[in-house]
């Protein structure tokens, strides 16, 4: 990337960035010392830099959402990591699967804290979580998706369609923030391939009635479909922005079609809903 | 003046009624002001006379160049550039008949998911969208299911990378979260798409330091996708630069 166009992307949403820096031939040279491109791995620290120095601070929103998403990474790896140590793999692949999975979300958690940090503010520290889904009891719902490799298969599912479904509402809210909208989305699509690779694992080990991309609200989930209605309600959907996916210009898109080539979004009341039994209060 | 074009834009097309209610439903949802309207002027051909539009779904001409316009509508057209190429190569896979069984199963899925991109995007942009464009799959052998498993894996990922790279330019949060309701499916399908071609590679787009996605500037995407249409598109104006 290059870090002249941080600056344009900052005046888009701050008609005045280059006063808030010295001079835009100062902060031009300043930057011309670390080189025309920036690596993924330098990206936290020059934006940190340069919104600390400008602003003092950044506008709350954005920490607010860098924030939220890393309490569910946070969740996410909780819940992977309790799963990978007490369930039985049944062969190398699908435990090699998981051991991808679990490192990216490492990672995104990561980026997140890090640009939190760079942007001058406190990523939260690591709630207490009850991964059953107990509201701290320890004796939720999930606790034997800990013992059961295919239902522990069947909740990180829930969790990465979920994880989609967040990101995504929350998009809007980082319009403006340039780099930190391209990391979140990044993050987005990343959190889609994860899904995809937990559905068809599903379908391979479970024989679910599932397909790398979500039909009408279906969990596919059988007998624990009732746990997660919440997580895919809405996603039955064939509208988009007032113009009906089925059958559109005469084409032969059938209903099922329709709803799964969008996923929806989820607002961040729906997902604090999904996600308070897992939080120990 | 614009609302004279606008009425005459809509004759030429002979759109039918429920058509033009549904691109009346979009524009107001979307909030597009009769001033982005007017962009419908420079998504036209550059050697087009007067005002005249080109009607959305005429095929563009070999060797045409083809503007997108600017703004968000410029975005748009992009996305509906990308997703015209990719329904154009699923079209083609599921027709040739190569692949069998489940794969098959899920090609006619990806197919069915990508003309339903498209046709949303020629239905939302009405006549602000470019022509239909002519692929170019001269280099596909799609009797071979290596060739369409990887020029499949190379269109999702480009997709993916596309959308992620664009997503910085859009203003209107409604497209923004529209963009990210189809990147997200296009993310599934590679990830699937990655695995038929080797085991766990499902995600191998990661950057090791962040674990993060791919994200391609709009001139990077349309000089790798230029091979594969006969039309140039010009992104020059268009604001998708940087």
């Amino acid at each position: 990337m290059n870090v002249f166009h941080i600056f344009d992307d900052i005046a888009s949403f701050d008609a005045d960035v280059y006063d808030r820096f010295d001079t835009r031939r100062k902060v031009m040279r300043q930057f011309a010392r670390v080189g025309r491109k920036l690596t993924a791995a330098s990206l936290p620290v020059a934006l940190g830099t340069m919104f600390q120095k400008a602003y003092g601070q950044v506008p709350s929103q954005v920490l607010d959402v860098l924030n939220f998403a890393l309490t569910q990474e946070l969740l996410e790896i909780e819940v992977y990591t309790t799963g990978y140590r007490s369930v039985t793999f049944p062969d190398m692949e699908s435990k090699q699967a998981i051991e991808i999975v679990i490192d990216h979300e490492h990672k995104h958690a990561k980026f997140l804290q890090d640009t939190i940090r760079a942007l001058g503010g406190a990523p939260i520290p690591k709630p207490k979580f009850d991964v059953t889904g107990g509201f701290g009891s320890g004796n939720g719902p999930f606790k034997d998706a800990y013992r059961d490799f295919l239902f522990f298969l069947g909740t990180v599912q829930v969790f990465e369609d979920t994880g989609v479904r967040a990101y995504k509402g929350q998009a809007p809210r980082l319009i403006g923030t340039g780099d930190v909208l391209t990391g979140a989305l990044k993050i987005h699509s990343m959190e889609a391939r994860h899904a995809a690779k937990l559905r068809e694992m599903r379908k391979k080990y479970a024989g679910a009635p599932v397909k790398p991309w979500i039909t009408f609200n279906e969990p596919g989930l059988g007998d624990k479909n009732a746990l997660v209605m919440k997580n895919y309600m809405g996603e039955e959907n064939t509208k988009q922005a007032g113009i009906e996916i089925t059958n559109i210009n005469g084409m032969p898109i059938e209903p099922n079609d329709a709803s799964e080539s969008f996923d929806e979004p989820l607002t961040k009341e729906q997902v604090l809903d999904i996600i308070r039994p897992f939080l120990v209060m | 003046m614009v609302k004279q074009f606008r009425t005459a834009s809509e004759g030429r097309q002979e759109k039918t009624a429920p058509e033009n209610a549904q691109r009346r439903a979009f524009l107001r949802y979307a909030g597009i002001s009769v001033a982005s309207t007017v962009l419908v002027v420079s998504s036209c051909k550059s050697d087009d006379t007067a005002l005249a539009p080109a009607p959305a779904g005429r095929a563009a001409k070999l060797g045409d160049i083809i503007r997108l316009g600017t703004g968000d509508v410029a975005v748009l057209n992009y996305a509906y550039a990308l997703e015209q190429l990719e329904a154009a190569f699923y079209i083609e896979v599921v027709k040739a008949g190569t692949l069998m069984g489940d794969e098959m199963k899920y090609f006619t899925d990806i197919r069915d998911h990508e003309i339903a991109h498209r046709e949303f995007f020629k239905s939302a942009l009405g006549s602000a969208a470019i022509p239909a464009l002519t692929p170019d799959f001269s280099m596909v052998d799609f009797k071979n299911r290596a060739s369409i498993i990887q020029t499949a894996m190379t269109f999702e990922d480009l997709g993916v990378a596309a959308y992620n790279g664009a997503g910085k330019f859009i203003k209107n949060p409604d497209y923004l979260v529209l963009a990210g309701k189809i990147v997200s499916v296009e993310a599934r399908h590679a990830a699937y798409i990655r695995d038929l071609f080797i085991r766990n590679n499902f995600s191998n787009t990661a950057d090791p330091m962040y674990g993060l996605d791919l994200a391609k500037a709009p001139g990077e995407v349309l000089s790798m996708a230029d091979p594969y249409i006969q039309e140039h598109i010009d992104i020059n104006g268009s604001g998708l630069i940087g």
